[in-house]
């Protein structure tokens, strides 16, 4: 069996972390493959509820991308996901899983080289980590199904 | 609106910075067609390259990139780069705009940005976008985010190396390959014109170096040496032979002579398809190559592998033919459709000597060629003597050392020394490595006998030659001149007559001669004297070098084509070109390669190679030399790489007319060039950097990717200073003015190099600490809580140490008054702006005015003296300006003044609003409701961007077994107009009613494919992308499988989400023209004004019983205009104004609605007057603080400044009074009022200026702790030292006390630091500087608007940088004081911006609202204010709502939110407990959707 690779899911803003991925693109710069990357008007509309559901549908790890504080383009919206971050954090511990596996980053639109050392810095965690107890349970499921 | 007075409804506005952008947007969102022009490549300006903006630290990019997006993708705004306005004909109105548009070399509806060419293009160039500190492409987009954003090329002229070379070879093309290792691709530049790379690299006598402008720095480039390296690599690597060229002409060409002219001709045409036959009177093709050069300078099996390679494209070759003899030229014309000669020059020419029949006397070229064949002539001696001084004698001496003599001399007619006139024909490096092998060279002796001893030759005897050429008549005539006396005798055995060659030119008797006995041919065409007969290499021009021979082999090819396709030969062609000359950019000197060499010793042996190969990082790092003259060096890897076809080398310049009404100047301006303040340093230490390098420093995406390092040794500095006023304030270099934004940007730099890393010692060296703007006090108090040290000191110079590279300055500490030194590792030198000197150029071509310094066209355009007009007009009536182009400013007023001169083009063209704009009208939408979804996936190859690294094939096969997938497929660039067309013919045929497109990203493309969609008659929110190449193939480049696996995900997830988007409806709602302006100040009439105007009816409310506010108080302005005349233009304006209706002693009471659409009731007289209108502008101005110091109420000679005013107007008290003290700051600056009131040091120095005016004698003193005259208002700050008003600066901790006596009489105490000790001042008048305050009332206004005030009580603005007149509150805008404290001509531009603004909602007759936005279920609400309490706009409100409650109707709350005003950032739905709210296209079911890709 080949190392573990995780599988990590990104809620992104629109305005600035989707666009420092981008940059990080158009600056060719090279960073795991393990993230995807979900597209938000702004991050203020993560919920718990998409954070949870991301654990359940099979992800190692899981992290929120907004605006740096102060600078979000809808005022706060990305001050509201921290708390939707911090709160789900709690949750997870009380459920069993490390609250490591789910984080908020802040960075701006030029900062593709802080989307790289992200990706790295989550995917170096969560391999640490090892898969998430609830990978086993999705992947039982789909045993089933077969 | 008629077109009855010819008006033309589009504005041309020049320059695209932020200024040009905000003008265009604001112009085309209020119907007009809008052409905006931009010099360089890309819009954007100034802005595009700052890091942060101050006072917030936003970042730059973030929010200049939605609106370059914006600009880019509007209907009315036309882009128009690398373009100049040439000339502006024609009236206001109905203008004629010539446009000059530079060529690009791309075409910008092919190029898709995806960056191929990029890749392979060999140029690295300082890059202009981060301040030569980092490198670019020649081929290059001008920064990552460009709009558009397309590549360009920088090209400039061609490289002197290029025009040296007589046959045109490229070799700034082929070293730049070298340098970038591409050995293949070099050599196919180079065989683009010379088939001989590894003979030209071996023996060429490369006149390209000689023109190579490195030779002006230090030494030129080693371009033949590397031109043999790139042969010899490729020869090494191996490559196989040509495949003969399929012959598809039915034309055959003779060509006589095998030669390096033969060849290359004969290479050009059978390439054509020709069928070429080459008669050759030796036994072997090549010429000399093959013949006669010696195997130590180009060994055999060098010359045979090209001269076979040219064979080989199926060249038949007839060798021992010789024309004349073996077949007339009579029957080669007969049998051929066209003959070319180059039959060459290698007859030796016999001289008259004495003995030259005798045994042991041979000649240079029959000799060589017995050594080529590696035979030794009968009875070779050792010991040489050749006559001759060329070339062909050196080979032959050092050949006949090779071949064994033991002594071997040179006798020639010319000198050795190599600087005269009469120097010896032969190359200095042939003449230098034969006397390093031990030759023995006799110049300036002729021939004279040759000394015969038993029939054998012994000796030879010489003459002294006193001159060989004579150059009397101008040009250089061979007639050596011989003194009487007897030179050596030179013992010899063997003597070799190397004087030359001659021409032999049996078998073409017809062909007319000159009187060299060459061939005469046309000297273009090389036509000869017969009708497709063509002739060239040495037999026309006689004995000269293989690089011309080639140039005429190509040049013939050329005509031959021409003639035998009817053709003129000439057109076109001969053209005399100049090299560009050398880039003025700081050039590292670095010293030529030493190619390495076999010593001689090893060289006489035997006939082994003399040069050597060098190593591969010599060879790279020699190339790396080239200076890149030309910028392109026109490999053309750029076009074979491009997919699209979008990029044409041969683009010119083209002119452009466009009918216009009016112009918007916008051109900005340059940054002071650093280099003139030499004191500085900046050029010649790399750790003096000015502040614009700085910001590429600090950016991200800049040279050192945000990492802070010092440019000499790229490590991290740990002390770093600022000097403000590079280039301002400056009356030495002739800036007298402020540049306005440097004290904020420093401040700005230092606190972000604090962020970056706290340790870094930061010191900002300044004048006066000019932080005037709004939040700009609050800023620099944070800065020193950052802990950046301002320091009021000017340094006087910097050196630079040595052996760290750190900066040593020495300066006066102004608070101290002692001088110091100080050492830093880094320099950032604040440099203000100036005029540029195309600007310059541009308004003379105008007929524009401007002030001394290049700006305030407004000033200088001024036709009376009192006059007072709006700033952002000019000389020329139509024509308008704003930013940095009407004087030094920073990105707010930059664009209100856009804003304002937007308004002053509306007013213009009211007439002709909306008749130019297009509409796009789309088919009717499909109503896919009831259908199941249909998804069709369409993946991009992007050319390779996307191919190279996913596997696109799998992953096509992958999505068509997606759940909802029925159509797939793959496209080369789903980007193109074709692609999309077919798309849209997959959505009809399939019956596709969800699209999905795999490709780039949705930030650049997805506006693109949604309206795609809608052309395709389906809702554009049935769309979504997956973004496989900015966020998957590149930057997982060398994982392919991972690739494709991340790829599939990313497909799988945008189809989950795709299931379940549904179409959305954008509602549409009717505009109500009319305009609500609250506030009768001089901004509420203005903003009024201009909107009526403009045709829309406007509503104006002043609370008090006349209009005009704060202005009645002001007589004269700093610059001597009058703006009580002003007022009463405008007060009859607005009485005459039918669409003004004017309040007053009214007050706005209440305000329903939204944006476009709002109900209010006017309550005035007691009575209320409800009216309807689409926009609100706030214009309630400021009113002047009333002192609670200073005695001031007590004392009655204490006053304010605005109190000052009228009285100064009564001369006489003002000429009794001896002495008046103002006081500066007072009650402002501190920590109660932290901000600056931005006028009062202005309106100080004005009124000191009127007092010393009336009365020169009387002595005015301002005590001030900065003064703040920014922009042009510091040449009144110098005036008013000049006419001796005194100016001491105190520090807030050291406030001016007074005193008074028993009679009343005032004193002044103040410590001055420049004197360290207390002085007094008796004043008669005591004028306090009082600061501006809010309206009372502001608050109340602002609480009925809901808007935002900021901490002082000024209303703020939606975004202090990008949105300063707007709020956040959409169809809100604000002016004047009620913004801010500010000058009346800033105060107008406001007003007519605010009037802008409002316009673009005005004059439309529908607005749409998006379709995402929060929407709450009714039924679900329970009314618990999460979402009132979270919402960042304060938007949700609860209604009263009836609701069916198990059976019972309850009348209880419900939560509204208002579609016009919901922002959709989704912060209520995520907190709303209930899930009551949703968010369209951004449903809970659409997000979780895409989190389902495990399996």
């Amino acid at each position: 069996m080949g190392e573990f690779e995780p599988k990590i899911l990104a809620f992104c803003c629109q305005f600035c972390a989707y666009s420092a991925a981008d940059l990080a693109g158009s600056m060719r710069l090279q960073y795991p493959p393990n993230v995807r990357i979900v597209r938000l008007l702004c991050t203020g509309k993560v919920d718990p509820l998409h954070l949870l559901k991301a654990f359940q549908e099979g992800w190692d790890g899981v992290f929120v991308a907004g605006c740096l504080e102060g600078e979000c383009y809808f005022l706060q919206g990305n001050l509201h996901a921290r708390q939707w971050v911090n709160y789900t954090k709690k949750l997870l511990k009380e459920i069993g899983i490390e609250p490591e596996r789910l984080e908020m980053f802040n960075m701006s639109a030029a900062m593709g080289t802080k989307f790289a050392d992200t990706v790295r810095e989550m995917t170096e965690r969560i391999k640490k980590l090892g898969p998430s107890p609830l990978r086993a349970v999705k992947d039982s499921q789909e045993m089933v199904k077969k | 609106m008629t077109m009855s007075d010819n008006k033309i409804g589009a504005v041309l506005v020049v320059g695209g910075g932020i200024a040009g952008m905000q003008s265009a947007l604001d112009l085309a969102n209020g119907g007009f067609k809008v052409y905006l022009v931009e010099e360089s490549p890309a819009i954007g300006g100034r802005m595009a390259q700052l890091d942060k903006t101050f006072p917030t630290n936003d970042c730059a990019m973030c929010t200049i990139s939605p609106r370059l997006v914006e600009v880019d993708k509007h209907p009315n705004i036309e882009i128009i780069t690398c373009s100049q306005l040439q000339a502006l004909e024609g009236t206001p109105g109905n203008f004629t705009a010539k446009i000059l548009q530079q060529p690009r070399y791309i075409y910008l509806d092919k190029c898709n940005a995806c960056g191929d060419c990029e890749a392979v293009c060999p140029v690295r160039l300082p890059n202009p976008f981060d301040e030569e500190l980092g490198q670019i492409t020649a081929i290059h987009k001008h920064y990552p985010q460009a709009i558009p954003n397309k590549y360009v090329i920088s090209k400039e002229g061609l490289s002197p190396c290029r025009i040296g070379c007589p046959a045109g070879v490229n070799p700034h093309a082929y070293v730049s390959l070298l340098a970038q290792k591409k050995y293949p691709e070099a050599l196919e530049v180079i065989r683009r014109i010379l088939p001989f790379a590894a003979i030209c690299g071996r023996l060429c006598h490369h006149p390209c170096e000689t023109e190579c402008n490195r030779k002006d720095v230090d030494e030129s480039v080693s371009i033949r040496y590397l031109k043999r390296f790139i042969a010899d690599k490729v020869r090494e690597k191996g490559e196989s032979l040509p495949t003969p060229v399929s012959i598809t002409k039915k034309e055959k060409i003779a060509i006589v002579g095998a030669g390096p002219a033969g060849l290359t001709c004969a290479l050009r045409l059978r390439e054509k398809g020709y069928a070429v036959t080459v008669f050759e009177a030796s036994d072997k093709a090549g010429g000399m190559f093959t013949s006669c050069i010696p195997d130590y300078r180009v060994p055999k099996e060098i010359a045979d592998y090209e001269i076979n390679r040219i064979i080989a494209t199926g060249i038949e070759l007839k060798i021992n033919t010789r024309i004349g003899k073996d077949i007339t030229l009579e029957q080669l014309r007969k049998d051929y459709n066209s003959v070319f000669v180059s039959i060459g020059y290698q007859d030796p020419a016999k001289i008259p000597l004495e003995g030259s029949e005798t045994k042991g006397v041979i000649y240079g070229v029959p000799f060589l060629r017995d050594v080529k064949l590696s035979r030794k002539p009968d009875g070779f001696g050792e010991k040489v003597v050749v006559i001759g001084g060329g070339n062909v004698a050196i080979d032959c001496a050092k050949s006949a050392l090779r071949l064994g003599a033991k002594e071997v001399s040179l006798v020639c007619l010319e000198t050795r020394d190599l600087e005269h006139q009469d120097r010896m024909p032969a190359h200095e490096w042939e003449i230098e490595e034969a006397e390093e092998e031990g030759i023995k060279i006799n110049g300036c002796l002729g021939p004279k006998k040759v000394v015969v001893k038993d029939g054998k030759v012994s000796g030879l005897e010489t003459t002294c030659c006193t001159a060989v050429y004579d150059f009397s008549t101008g040009t250089k005539k061979f007639a050596p001149k011989f003194s009487c006396e007897t030179g050596p005798t030179l013992e010899a055995d063997t003597l070799i007559i190397a004087t030359g060659q001659r021409a032999d030119t049996t078998g073409f008797d017809e062909l007319e001669k000159t009187t060299f006995r060459t061939i005469k041919t046309d000297s273009i065409t090389l036509e000869t004297s017969m009708k497709g007969v063509f002739a060239g290499g040495d037999i026309v021009r006689g004995p000269a070098s293989v690089i011309e021979a080639v140039a005429h082999g190509n040049e013939a090819a050329i005509s031959i084509e021409r003639y035998l396709t009817g053709q003129d030969l000439k057109t076109g062609r001969g053209e005399k070109k100049e090299g560009v000359p050398l880039p003025e950019r700081k050039i590292e000197k670095k010293p030529r390669v030493a190619i390495p060499k076999e010593a001689p010793e090893e060289r006489r042996k035997s006939f082994i190679e003399v040069e050597k190969l060098l190593d591969e990082e010599t060879a790279v790092a020699e190339a790396a030399r080239c200076l890149s003259c030309a910028l392109c060096c026109e490999c053309l890897q750029c076009v074979t790489a491009c997919q699209p076809k979008a990029i044409n080398h041969e683009m010119k310049a083209t002119l452009r007319e466009i009918p216009v009404g009016a112009v918007i100047l916008t051109t900005g301006g340059d940054m002071f060039d650093a280099h003139l303040k030499g004191e500085y340093g900046f050029g010649r230490y790399p750790n003096v950097v000015t502040s614009i390098q700085y910001e590429r420093i600090l950016s991200a995406s800049g040279p050192f990717a945000g990492s802070i390092l010092r440019p000499s040794d790229k490590q991290h500095p740990h002390k770093i200073a600022w000097i403000q006023c590079v280039g301002s304030r400056d009356h030495s270099i002739g800036n007298d003015y402020c540049s306005s934004v440097c004290c904020m940007y420093a401040t700005k730099q230092a606190i972000i190099t604090k962020e970056h890393e706290s340790d870094i010692d930061v010191s900002v060296f300044y004048n006066d600490l000019r932080s005037f703007g709004k939040g700009y006090e609050y800023y620099t108090n944070s800065a020193r809580q950052h802990g950046v040290m301002y320091k009021k000191a000017l340094i006087s110079n910097i050196k630079e140490i040595p052996d760290t590279k750190r900066l040593k300055t020495t300066y006066l500490d102004e608070v101290t008054n002692t001088p110091r030194e100080e050492e830093f590792d880094l320099i950032v030198l604040s440099v203000g702006f100036v005029a540029s000197p195309e600007t310059r150029e541009l308004c003379k071509r105008l007929n524009i005015g401007l002030d001394t310094y290049g700006f305030n066209p407004a000033e200088a355009g001024r036709i009376t003296n009192n006059e007072l007009r709006p700033p952002g007009e000019t000389s020329r009536e139509g024509v308008y300006a704003a930013g940095v182009f009407t004087g030094p400013m920073d990105i707010p007023e930059s664009v209100m003044g856009a804003s304002g001169a937007s308004a002053l083009a509306g007013e213009l063209l009211a007439s002709a609003r909306n008749t130019l704009i297009t509409q796009k009208t789309y088919p009717p939408e499909r109503d896919v409701s009831k259908e199941a979804p249909r998804i069709g996936v369409f993946i991009c190859r992007c050319g390779t961007n996307i191919a190279r690294v996913v596997d696109v094939q799998t992953l096509v096969d992958f999505t068509k077994r997606l759940p909802d997938v029925v159509y797939a497929e793959e496209n080369l660039y789903t980007c193109s107009t074709d692609t999309q067309q077919h798309i849209i013919q997959m959505i009809k045929e399939h019956k596709l009613n969800r699209v999905i497109v795999s490709s780039c990203t949705p930030r650049t493309h997805e506006p693109l494919f949604q309206e795609m969609l809608c052309e395709a008659g389906l809702n554009k929110y049935l769309f979504e992308m997956a973004n496989i190449r900015d966020q998957c193939s590149w930057v997982h480049m060398d994982l392919p499988l991972e690739a494709t696996e991340k790829a599939k995900d990313l497909v799988k997830m945008a189809v989950n989400r795709a299931r379940y988007l549904e179409p959305l409806k954008e509602q549409t709602f009717t505009v109500i023209p009319n305009a609500l302006v609250v506030g009768g100040g001089l901004s509420g009439i203005i903003s009024s004004l201009s909107l009526a105007k403009q045709g829309f009816m406007t509503y104006l409310v002043e609370k008090s019983d006349r209009l005009g506010g704060n202005i009645w108080n002001i007589t004269e302005t700093i610059n001597g205009q009058n703006p009580q005349e002003y007022l009463k233009k405008l007060l009859s304006e607005a009485e005459n104004e039918p669409l003004l209706k004017v309040y007053k002693n009214a007050q706005l009471v209440e305000i329903n609605g939204s944006i476009g659409n709002y109900k209010s009731k006017i309550e005035y007289n007691g009575k209320i007057e409800e009216i309807e209108h689409g926009v609100v502008i706030v214009a309630i101005g400021g009113v002047e603080a009333k002192p609670t110091s200073y005695l001031y109420g007590q004392n009655p000679n204490v006053i304010t400044q605005l109190e000052l005013e009228p009285q100064i107007t009564q001369i006489t008290p003002i000429k009794s009074v001896k002495s008046v003290a103002m006081i500066q700051c007072v009650e402002c600056r501190d920590e109660k009022h932290p901000y600056c009131s931005r006028i009062c040091c202005t309106q100080a120095i004005k009124n000191a200026l009127r007092i010393k005016k009336i009365n020169p004698q009387t002595n005015v003193y301002i005590l001030y702790r900065d003064i703040m005259t920014y922009g042009m208002w510091e040449t009144y700050y110098r005036q008013a030292r000049e006419l001796g008003v005194i100016f001491i600066r105190y520090e807030i901790e050291k406030k001016p006390r007074i005193n008074t006596n028993e009679h009343g009489n005032l004193t002044v105490t103040v410590f001055d630091g420049l004197i360290q000790n207390e002085i007094s001042i008796p004043a008669d008048l005591l004028v306090l500087s009082m600061p501006v305050r809010p309206q009372p009332d502001a608050q109340t206004l602002a609480t009925t608007l809901k808007v935002p005030l900021n901490t002082e009580g000024f209303f703020l603005e939606a975004h202090l940088k990008l949105r300063p007149l707007d709020f956040v509150n959409e169809g809100m805008f604000l002016a004047g004081l009620a913004h801010f404290p500010k000058h009346i001509n800033e105060s107008i531009v406001q007003a007519k911006g605010a009037a802008a603004r409002a316009a673009t909602i005005l004059s439309k007759k529908q607005m749409t609202i998006s379709g995402i936005i929060a929407q709450v279920d009714p039924d679900e609400c329970i009314a618990c204010l999460t979402c009132v309490r979270g919402c960042p706009f304060n938007v949700p409100k609860i209604l009263k709502n009836q609701k069916m409650k198990d059976g019972v109707i309850t009348d209880s709350g419900v939560a509204f939110i208002e579609p016009s005003l919901c922002h959709g950032c989704g912060v209520c739905v995520s907190a709303c407990p209930r899930k009551a709210i949703n968010l369209a296209h951004y449903k809970d079911s659409q997000i979780m959707a895409k989190c389902e890709i495990y399996k």
